[in-house]
């Protein structure tokens, strides 16, 4: 009877999908008279065109799409899949913000959401009052705080300004606080949504200790992360979701795989890369439209190469003549480390772009990276502070051996970064 | 260098700490697990009109306790006077009632002194429309909790309404002070209080989830609502007397449920001679239905709040 419970799915999902509606007809902050008047057009339209659909079809769009998903009793998922592939959306539907538009979820236990953190944080009150009420707005019962209080506060590492306002906070320990209060919260099941992106780099190994901790004691937990170094370590199985649907599920490792193959595709030296449809941030006045990378060398093919020289030509497209003052490409680890990083401004220098189509070459000088799969991210922006356009996964490079007898005194096989030395003994 | 946002890196050694991590139980969650474990929670399309929840609500009910406990101790933070603005207004506007009306105009005051008349109906009044200001306002200033918590949205304006109860309080203990004043003698009739005061509530609460959840949808109801609130105080026998107007339009009048509420106040702790009759029938219906249809509206609302506000 007890093992019969424990075999039923923490969360059974079937066939959702959750549509919302987007465009000029559906604007977020609608006025009463845009309702009057577009209710009014639409009668007449209908009037007039019986037979006519009622609605164009092509404003809504489908975060979801026919999501099929088992998740058993106690197991750590994760869900990965890029910007707007409907991840966060799925969360949200989870924890019962909003609403589906199709389908059914079954879900055993209590649910708790970690959507953001912060969540309840009233910036007037101190930190011991925000515990409080972050904890009631989370979901725990006054008596589970009051138990909990010395706990969280030592896990925050505020303990000197636990009855300040918390609107005096750094950032950092706001956001410290915050999850502290997140972070002690014990529900069946977890919903976690890239939260763990918060505080310095030793508090963010201490939140990833205290998830696997949660999971270890077996919570479910369904864990949306940017940060794929965190959902390997914290993961056994993870799902992929594209477009709004499902398009792989199974141990990580190969999922991760498959993630960021899509992420990064078809990228050969010495060819055009659409950039048109990559998910990005930015205003939009000036957009990178697409990007080629070579090394200028027919020994390899034009590929990059370790200690080689690395030429990225963008095509930019903007609405007006302007000069820009930051233009950078950012090398990166599959998993989002940083590397290395090429910005105009940090050589002092702009671009002027007239209006349309353009195209700028960076050039790299030598490659200090070892072989091995790297992402590029890119970069345009008025200054450092306000962006155009900002591509996080543009495309991917993959660097090779460099060619035979060009450089011969590199230790290329361990590390990211290539070690040029030399060896010399002393006599006496 | 990137003012937007990128993802950082993990720490490199996370993966040690995990190790580390202690797996202690806890016996009180874990009695709770067994419990709790298996409740079946199901999650649907919903559409149409939906049940009003409020199991669901009751059960959450000591977050409604502190939704109102930040709402009060946030109210008059920074602020120089305090908790004293819960009496300036009311105050100020019976002063300016009392010259124009009472001494210019010589409105009628049902035999009482014209500020005490005018100010027991603006403490009722004060808690009705400052109600119904907070909670029209709730949604749209929860954004943070609508999109990103689950709780039963009703909570967010019940709370604002009930953090008035506060204000109310001091407002009536400054009404108590000005009786005294006036040497009028409380009477039996003041047990009705109670009754009155949660007549207001509910006025208060029927209109504002209303407009509350109207201003989800459409922001116009925020300039719509001040015009609203000084046509409704008009309305509302404040500055003069419902025994100006004869039966059986008196009746008609309690269609505006704070008449009810206004006259029952007189007379539970002025004396004046209004006691609760077929108007007071009638505003109680008229709140209970406005409160009941809008919880309706509000339910059927509800779910689009998320994506919407």
């Amino acid at each position: 009877m007890w093992s019969e419970s424990r075999r039923r799915p923490a969360i059974r999902v079937e066939r959702l999908s959750k549509r919302y509606s987007i465009g000029a007809r559906q604007l977020r902050h609608r006025t009463l008279r845009d309702a009057v008047v577009s209710s009014a057009a639409a009668w007449t339209r209908r009037i007039r065109h019986p037979i006519a659909s009622r609605e164009a079809q092509d404003n809504r769009i489908w975060a979801l799409r026919d999501v099929t998903l088992t998740v058993p009793k106690g197991a750590v998922l994760g869900i990965v899949g890029r910007n707007g592939s409907g991840k966060s959306t799925l969360l949200k539907i989870l924890s019962r913000v909003t609403y589906p538009t199709e389908g059914r979820i079954e879900i055993r236990g209590r649910v708790g959401s970690l959507l953001e953190v912060g969540t309840g944080f009233h910036t007037e009150l101190t930190g011991r009052e925000n515990i409080f009420l972050s904890g009631a707005i989370l979901g725990m019962r006054r008596t589970e705080i009051e138990r909990r209080f010395e706990e969280i506060v030592e896990f925050s590492e505020v303990n000197r300004f636990i009855d300040t306002p918390v609107k005096r906070y750094s950032s950092g320990m706001y956001m410290k606080l915050a999850f502290a209060v997140a972070a002690h919260l014990e529900p069946h099941i977890l919903l976690v949504d890239e939260v763990l992106a918060v505080g310095d780099a030793a508090f963010q190994k201490k939140c990833l200790g205290r998830m696997s901790d949660v999971a270890g004691r077996g919570r479910t937990v369904l864990f949306v992360s940017h940060n794929i170094d965190a959902v390997q370590r914290l993961c056994s199985e993870c799902v992929l979701l594209e477009d709004g649907r499902v398009v792989a599920q199974g141990p990580t490792p190969a999922v991760v795989q498959r993630y960021f193959a899509s992420v990064n595709a078809q990228s050969q030296p010495g060819t055009w890369i659409d950039l048109t449809n990559r998910p990005r941030r930015g205003s939009g006045e000036v957009r990178f439209t697409a990007a080629q990378f070579t090394s200028f060398d027919d020994r390899v093919g034009g590929a990059p190469y370790a200690e080689g020289p690395l030429t990225l030509t963008c095509a930019i497209e903007t609405d007006q003549a302007r000069t820009v003052g930051s233009m950078a490409a950012t090398i990166e680890t599959a998993a989002g480390t940083q590397l290395i990083e090429a910005d105009i401004q940090s050589i002092g220098q702009v671009l002027r772009l007239k209006r349309g189509r353009n195209i700028a070459r960076l050039d790299i000088r030598s490659l200090h990276l070892n072989p091995g799969v790297y992402s590029v991210r890119l970069w345009i922006g008025q200054t450092a502070k306000s962006g155009f356009d900002h591509i996080a996964s543009a495309f991917q490079i993959e660097v090779g051996y460099p060619p035979a007898g060009t450089i011969d005194f590199l230790s290329l096989d361990t590390g990211l970064v290539p070690c040029a030395f030399t060896l010399a003994q002393e006599h006496d | 260098m990137y003012p937007l946002q990128r993802t950082a890196p993990a720490a490199a050694d996370a993966a040690a700490s995990c190790e580390i991590a202690t797996s202690r139980t806890d016996p009180v969650d874990r009695a709770d697990d067994d419990a709790a474990g298996d409740v079946l929670t199901v999650i649907e399309p919903v559409e149409g009109w939906t049940a009003l929840g409020l199991r669901e609500l009751w059960s959450y009910r000591e977050l409604i306790g502190f939704l109102v406990w930040r709402d009060v101790k946030v109210r008059y933070k920074q602020t120089a006077l305090g908790a004293a603005w819960a009496l300036i207004q009311p105050a100020l506007t019976m002063v300016v009632f009392t010259l124009f009306f009472g001494r210019l105009a010589k409105v009628p005051s049902d035999g009482v002194p014209y500020p005490i008349f005018s100010f027991a109906a603006l403490v009722p009044w004060s808690l009705f429309a400052f109600g119904l200001t907070q909670a029209t306002n709730s949604l749209v200033g929860n954004q943070q909790l609508v999109t990103k918590v689950f709780f039963p949205r009703l909570a967010i304006p019940l709370g604002a309404v009930l953090s008035g109860l506060v204000d109310f309080a001091l407002a009536l203990l400054t009404l108590a002070a000005m009786l005294l004043w006036y040497h009028i003698p409380p009477t039996s009739h003041i047990v009705w209080l109670p009754l009155f005061s949660a007549l207001c509530v509910i006025t208060s609460l029927g209109a504002g989830i209303w407009l509350a959840a109207l201003n989800v949808q459409y922001r116009d109801i925020r300039y719509v609502l001040p015009f609203l609130t000084q046509l409704w105080l008009f309305l509302t026998p404040i500055a003069y007397p419902s025994s100006l107007l004869r039966e059986p339009w008196r009746t008609v009048y309690g269609l505006n449920p704070m008449s009810g509420v206004v006259e029952g106040f007189r007379w539970a702790l002025v004396g004046t001679n209004t006691p609760p009759g077929a108007m007071t029938l009638v505003s109680t219906v008229a709140a209970v239905v406005m409160l009941c249809a809008g919880a309706c509206y509000f339910r059927r609302m509800e779910r689009t709040f998320a994506d919407v506000v």
